[in-house]
């Protein structure tokens, strides 16, 4: 089988479970996929990044509150359709992420880490400040009419979990095609070695940007769904937490992988959830395992089937 | 015509005249070769030359148009060229990968892309090279990736530093009959250490020497030349 068909053969599977997963799951992990799915959304605009470009960010949730507000806050108190919410939560995090871009990829290395981080830490202290709208760490409840999307109410699990995965599906694609796309390849040249691409032609700067903007969208359009899907818009998602987890999912789903970010997000799910059935001491399992994943997983888990079985894995 | 010319080039290290006023014209067409001593100042001045380092003062001019503030990347799209003396490859990268990279920006479709890869290994030797990662390649076939992702770009001026470092007999015998068939379609600027590809492929040797040009001239010449002899015996 050639590369293309092989991973037309896995992508495809992949979603044909969790299609399947939509009839078949019991309530709880039904609700727990729906969830993993959006937030491995986010997983996946890190990858673009992170496991693409080789830039470590360490605020990503400035995008993804982006999102979620610039949602949140367009169906709140302008009163916009869903539909309109999610196009808002879009653009306010293309536009944050195209503005960061300009600023922070001036730095490289520990510096941009730190700068993400700074970033993000302002965004969080901007939510609080505006808490008359905001309703700060408190945050407010999406109701009723406000999550009726193009006529299907996502307040009900089975519309949710379908949503998650049109969302889901939709990015996963597009995510496949953008690394087999020219631009694609030339991100991840840069990552392998920058001056090299830069001295056969190619305009890194631009082409960082550009990954900055696609991956700060889509983590901003998970941030939106996300709001719009569970009905809430809070604090707690522009939090440093909220930076810190996508980058623990594409770490052990395996950066630079399309579908890294979804295992990783799902493994690290279950985990924290199993181990905390278990004793209240659950962060200190989900550690362990942590650790002894990067120990002998490092590339993660699907970067371990690309090393030991399939080279061409996108 | 000059394809390229500098004008007082100069570039200095915290003190280090590493480059100092170089006025040079290479004519559209030629085979340059580039020679000095250990430290003489050659890589810097092609790195000044493609924009890989930005120069302290002087300017560049690539056919007929000052390119001094352009960055690297405009000025490799307008036909230039640069092989790494350290190799810098993609080694985490297939080979044929690398050299897609390099043929990319100028091919539109995947079936050019592909053709440009395959004539290019092809005229390295390394044409049953391409699934291997780069960095899996010996030193001296690393070298040979360098050059075709050289050729694969097709440029109109193609400067080689150091390119034959490491290849072995036979390689060298290659690389110069391939620098002669080149010729006829490329300029060539060519850094390098080994005589006999000096004095088989260029037409013209300039000399660097505390990072001056201290002489230029046929190969003939540059041998018969006693301050050129006196720079290499360290004596000058
Ligand atoms: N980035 C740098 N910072 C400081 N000094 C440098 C730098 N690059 C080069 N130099 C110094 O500039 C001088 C010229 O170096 P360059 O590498 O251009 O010489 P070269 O002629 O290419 O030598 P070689 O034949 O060994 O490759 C040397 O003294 C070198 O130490
Ligand atoms: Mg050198």
């Amino acid at each position: 089988m050639s590369d293309g068909a092989r991973s037309l053969a896995l992508h495809g599977a992949l979603l044909a479970l969790l299609l399947a997963g939509a009839f078949v799951l019991p309530a709880y992990h039904h609700g727990v996929l729906a969830r993993v799915m959006v937030l491995s959304v986010y997983a996946a605009g890190y990858n673009i990044m992170f496991g693409y470009t080789g830039l470590l960010s360490l605020g990503h949730a400035l995008f993804f509150a982006a999102g979620m507000y610039g949602m949140g806050l367009a169906v709140q108190h302008g009163g916009v359709t869903p539909a309109l919410g999610l196009l808002a939560g879009l653009g306010c995090g293309l536009a944050v992420a195209f503005a960061l871009g300009l600023l922070a990829l001036r730095t490289a290395g520990v510096a941009f880490m730190i700068v993400t981080l700074m970033f993000a830490q302002a965004g969080y202290l901007t939510v609080l400040y505006f808490g008359p709208y905001t309703r700060g760490d408190e945050g407010f409840v999406l109701q009723g009419a406000q999550r009726v999307l193009f006529g299907f109410d996502l307040s009900d699990a089975g519309v949710r979990y379908i949503a998650a995965l049109i969302l889901f599906a939709a990015v996963l694609v597009g995510v496949l095609a953008l690394v087999r796309s020219r631009f694609g390849r030339v991100l991840v040249a840069i990552r392998e070695n920058e001056e090299r691409a830069r001295m056969l032609g190619y305009d890194t700067f631009a082409h960082k940007l550009g990954a900055v903007v696609i991956s700060g969208g889509i983590a901003a359009l998970a941030g939106a769904a996300y709001g719009l899907l569970f009905g809430y818009v809070g604090a707690t998602f522009a939090s440093v937490q909220y930076s810190i987890f996508p980058l623990l999912w594409v770490l052990l789903g395996g950066a630079g992988t399309v579908i890294g970010p979804f295992l990783g997000t799902l493994f690290m799910f279950y985990l924290i959830d199993l181990s905390s059935g278990y004793t209240s001491a659950y962060m200190l399992i989900a550690g362990v395992v942590l650790v002894a994943l990067t120990l002998f997983a490092p590339q993660g888990l699907a970067g371990e089937l690309r090393r030991r079985i399939w080279r061409g894995l996108p | 015509m000059s394809l390229l010319q500098t004008r007082a080039l100069t570039r200095h290290f915290s003190g280090l005249k590493a480059v100092e006023t170089v006025d040079f014209d290479l004519p559209e067409g030629e085979v340059r070769a580039l020679i000095g001593p250990n430290g003489a100042g050659k890589t810097t001045f092609v790195s000044l030359l493609c924009g890989r380092i930005p120069p302290t003062s002087g300017q560049v001019i690539f056919d007929g148009r000052d390119i001094s503030a352009l960055p690297a990347h405009r000025r490799i799209n307008l036909g230039m060229a640069y092989t790494f003396q350290i190799t810098s490859v993609f080694a985490n990268l297939p080979v044929a990968e690398n050299v897609a990279l390099a043929a990319r920006r100028r091919e539109a479709t995947s079936a050019g892309v592909a053709r440009a890869v395959a004539d290019a290994l092809e005229r390295v030797g390394l044409g049953d090279r391409g699934d291997q990662n780069a960095g899996d390649l010996s030193y001296g076939h690393q070298r040979l990736l360098e050059i075709a992702m050289g050729l694969a770009q097709a440029p109109r001026l193609l400067i080689l530093d150091e390119p034959t470092q490491g290849l072995a007999d036979a390689e060298i015998a290659a690389f110069k009959a391939l620098v002669r068939e080149l010729a006829s379609s490329t300029t060539i600027l060519l850094i390098e250490h080994n005589m006999s590809v000096v004095m088989e492929t260029a037409d013209r040797v300039s000399v660097l020497n505390f990072g001056q040009i201290l002489a230029e001239g046929t190969p003939a010449e540059i041998r018969a030349n006693p301050a050129v002899q006196a720079a290499y015996l360290g004596t000058a």
